[in-house]
């Protein structure tokens, strides 16, 4: 949660308002869902369009700045999370969120999760998982599940695919949440629990890529057949780690609900402690008396 | 100014107005801390200075040199010969030997080398640094402190100022503790008080620099106080030789101006977040050396492409690859105009000596912000890590405070437009119309909407290439020292500054025609380079990269394709070291010839 955006009360923003483009993914893509319940966690936040901005890598779901009507960046592949860790530290009055699906976040961009999170950056992000490269037309990706045909896999899958919640829980996040597409008010509440985490939140959304890999997710889907088990938090410490990962072990498709929450502090906030240290002590030097120092001692 | 290495034959009553020490021994024997203090020292005395030193890469120890070459006149370089090599062993006498000038003084550890007589006249002079050092701090310390005793040594031998070298080292060793430091000035007194017959006393000639404000510096220390002065609050890097040093200074600084460097994981995610903070509205740094460019190439193609400003700071070592990460070479000049994909014009500078370093920075700064594109600082590793003394910059006059615009964007804002600069909406900036931009690496039109269109990408091709033709209209064409035209022009670039000019003189000496100049703005060239050069009958580009399969350094390369200048010749190597000022004249000789 941004340090400032609760300061004042604004009014808030329509869906009209918070529309851009028409979304380009395909019909029926999960991802529309996600932009649905995005828009509703914004609206009942208050947030406005100069409160937040969102970033984004490569891939079908790093589209979704274009269809946010606020400040956003559409970056290079897998380095969405450190280009939101530099707005997210030089920048402590906006809320940041990144966008990505599997490849960009667990393949391409895998090294820069773990440390955006071990770090935790004071940031949202949310992983649209659909098990497949889409905007490339069809390869296997990094959650693939063992044995499903793509193009680089005509004989099937062959690698053991990532297991998401395990990865996160094992990277140091402080908020780790798992919704799906088909369940948008599961997605509000996590969405709204993530973006009031103060800290590196992120959520994986099992979100279904409809032209490559349909049906990957049906068996989460009641009217589908299949069973959408929540965490049932009343038994479940949240800020046990070990307890998150004896969920993120269940078998496919496991739980939905928050694995992991727990308080520490910010990167933002250890860096600004620091500042404040310092500048306490230098007191009110002017900038330029401040490197006067420096070249004194080079005399 | 007599050429340096000619005149420590001086007797006694002769003033002496150069002289060039070499300090031979192991890295870890602070032989560069003793070159340090030396170079300090000259800076407090209104003498100049340079230094050079070889370290090795290896994690500890290995044979090292620390070279000060002292001035009363302009220092333009560390000089080809030495007047004095302080050996602290075998090894450092074998290999050092030859670079003594005829006539020139030897002093050696007695009790670690073994002379050998030779034909050219030096003047052995032979004393126990180790014993006399354990001696001097007692019989803890095995052979710690002899560099310290060295100095006492030095000091006494030229009449260096006593009260202000020991000024210098209280500073340096008085946070390390009082025993650290009483055996420092036992050592001092002890080097200081030595006697021996062979010893020569010389004295310098007062010095010519202007006797206030001066400060002694190294090269990597000047671009890290540089880009605090241009404003710069933000940035992140990743560790790597020879640039780690630039980085330890902005996390240290950084905070005192309420700014944060960040250590990045890797040099790809280094890239990102320093973008990030500039997207953000706060003009950033990354800084690497060769390797790490290399890395941070496909994030420089997206700058150029979303017109993001971003300042780089490339500290070049000798490659490619690991190659020789503590030697000096100046082989990224085409990645750092050329390296990424697609056509992506960026702005390169570099600056010609540690002075400049700060200046420089200043101005890239400008430069990116006015122009939203990278800007590439390419220092090296002879700038990053040598000693000069100049005057301390003026922070009155040069200071940029930064500034973040969150102004609201009237209904007439295109973050892209063809016929002007850019100028990005930073986060949390209202939007008259109710628009909000995006940044990309698609192409885009005007308002930054991703497009395919044919048309509109090659306006768009042309808009980012125009700006820097823009900008080479602006520059200001290189001086040219000596006379703008006639049979020889030495041109260089980076740190090849001093060499150059000092080559010129020798050249000039020998009768020839010869004029120098110096490149600082790689890309663009400075517009009316080409009728500059058409001056000259013969263009000697001197440069530390290889000449390549066609015959021409990086910089020859770029200079005769601009230029069609038939006249355009490379003077190139690549072993590692700084010019010396006669190679470039044996090179223009045996052209000639």
């Amino acid at each position: 949660m941004s340090d400032t955006q609760s300061a004042q009360p604004q009014e808030k923003l329509t869906k009209k308002q918070l529309k851009a483009d028409h979304p380009t993914w395909c019909p029926a893509c999960g991802d529309f869902a996600v932009l649905a319940s995005f828009f509703n966690v914004i609206q009942k936040l208050g947030l406005t369009q100069t409160d937040f901005v969102c970033v984004a890598g490569i891939g079908c779901s790093s589209r979704f700045p274009y269809f946010v009507n606020s400040h956003g960046i559409h970056f290079i592949h897998g380095r969405a999370l450190p280009l939101a860790t530099g707005i997210s530290l030089s920048r402590p009055d906006q809320h940041v969120f990144v966008f990505g699906g599997d490849g960009d976040g667990f393949s391409i961009g895998g090294n820069h999760l773990n440390h955006a999170a071990r770090k935790n950056i004071n940031l949202t992000y949310i992983i649209m998982d659909n098990f497949v490269y889409g905007l490339t037309k069809n390869q296997t990706s990094p959650t693939t599940p063992i044995g499903r045909r793509s193009k680089t896999d005509p004989n099937g899958a062959i690698d053991r695919p990532i297991n998401p919640m395990m990865q996160l829980l094992g990277s140091g996040a402080t908020f780790i949440g798992r919704s799906h597409a088909t369940h948008v008010k599961h997605m509000n509440e996590i969405f709204e629990r993530a973006v009031n985490h103060k800290g590196f939140s992120v959520v994986e959304v099992l979100s279904e890529c409809t032209m490559f890999y349909p049906g990957a997710f049906d068996s989460a889907i009641p009217r589908k057949g299949g069973e959408f088990d929540l965490v049932d938090e009343e038994q479940h410490d949240l800020t046990s780690i070990n307890e998150a990962f004896k969920l993120a072990q269940l078998e496919f498709p496991g739980k939905f609900g928050v694995f992991y929450q727990d308080e520490r502090p910010s990167k933002n906030e250890l860096e600004q402690n620091w500042i404040n240290d310092v500048q306490s002590r230098t007191g009110d030097l002017s900038p330029q008396d401040l490197m006067r120092q420096n070249f004194a001692a080079m005399q | 100014m007599s050429p340096a290495g000619a005149s420590a034959e001086a007797t006694q009553d002769d003033a002496l107005r150069n002289v060039v020490i070499r300090l031979a021994g192991n890295s870890q024997d602070g032989i560069q801390s003793v070159g340090g203090m030396l170079g300090r020292l000259a800076g407090r005395t209104a003498q100049e200075v340079m230094t050079y030193m070889t370290i090795p890469s290896t994690i500890s120890g290995g044979p090292s040199i620390f070279q000060v070459h002292l001035g009363s006149g302009e220092v333009l370089h560390a000089g080809d010969v030495a007047d004095v090599l302080v050996a602290f062993y075998q090894h450092s006498y074998d290999n050092h030997l030859d670079s003594l000038k005829d006539g020139g003084i030897c002093l050696y550890d007695s009790e670690k080398v073994e002379e050998t007589r030779d034909e050219r006249g030096i003047h052995h002079i032979g004393v126990p640094f180790t014993s006399a050092t354990v001696e001097a701090i007692g019989g803890t310390a095995k052979d710690r402190g002899k560099n310290i005793f060295v100095l006492g040594l030095i000091c006494s031998m030229f009449n260096l100022d006593r009260e202000k070298l020991t000024g210098i080292i209280e500073r340096q060793f008085g946070r390390k503790g009082e025993d650290v430091l009483r055996n420092c000035m036992n050592a001092f007194d002890a080097g200081y008080a030595f006697q021996t017959t062979d010893l020569k006393q010389f004295r310098f000639a007062p010095g010519e620099a202007a006797n206030s404000n001066r400060i002694s510096s190294d090269g990597n220390t000047m671009l890290g106080l540089g880009l605090i002065a241009s404003g710069v609050r933000y940035g992140a890097a990743y560790p790597i030789t020879p640039w780690s040093s630039i980085m330890e200074l902005l996390r240290r600084e950084l905070p005192k101006y309420g700014g944060v460097f960040v250590q990045a994981e890797d040099e790809l995610a280094a890239v990102a977040i320093a973008l990030g903070a500039s997207y953000a509205g706060h003009l950033s740094v990354t800084g690497s050396s060769g390797p790490g460019l290399s890395l941070k190439a496909e994030a420089l193609g997206y700058a150029c492409m979303a017109e993001l400003p971003l300042l780089v700071i490339n500290v070049q070592r000798g490659g490619p690859s690991t190659g020789l990460p503590t030697s000096v070479e100046q082989s990224d000049l085409l990645q750092a105009i050329y390296g990424s994909h697609g056509d992506s014009p960026r702005i390169v500078l570099a600056p010609k000596d540690v002075e400049d370093c700060f200046y420089i920075t200043l101005e890239a700064a400008q430069l990116a912000r006015n122009y939203s594109c990278p800007v590439i600082i390419l220092s090296d590793q002879a700038i990053a890590t040598r000693i000069e003394a100049f005057t301390e910059p003026n922070l009155d006059e040069h200071w940029i405070e930064p500034e973040l615009d969150l102004s609201e964007r009237g209904e007439d804002f295109r973050p892209y437009p063809v016929d002007g600069l850019t100028r990005h909406a930073p986060p949390g900036s209202r939007m008259a119309e109710n628009t909000y931009p995006k940044v990309t690496g698609l192409e885009h039109d005007e308002k930054g909407h991703p497009s395919g269109n044919p048309e509109n990408h090659q306006k768009m091709t042309d808009k980012r290439r125009n700006k820097l033709v823009t900008l080479a209209a602006e520059l200001p064409l290189p001086e040219v020292y000596r006379e703008e035209d006639g049979e020889i022009l030495l041109l260089g670039w980076g740190s090849t500054y001093g060499p150059v000019r000092e080559a010129c003189d020798r050249l000039r000496d020998k009768g020839l025609c010869a004029s120098a100049t110096h490149i600082r703005h790689l890309h663009p060239l400075p517009a009316g380079l080409n009728e500059l050069l058409a001056g000259f009958e013969h263009i000697f580009v001197v440069e530390m990269n290889d000449s390549g399969v066609y015959g021409y350094g990086q910089l020859a390369t770029i200079l005769r394709a601009a230029s069609c200048n038939s006249g355009i010749h490379s003077l190139c190597k690549t072993d590692g070291l700084a010019y010396r000022v006669s190679e470039i004249v044996d090179g223009v000789d045996s052209f000639l010839a």
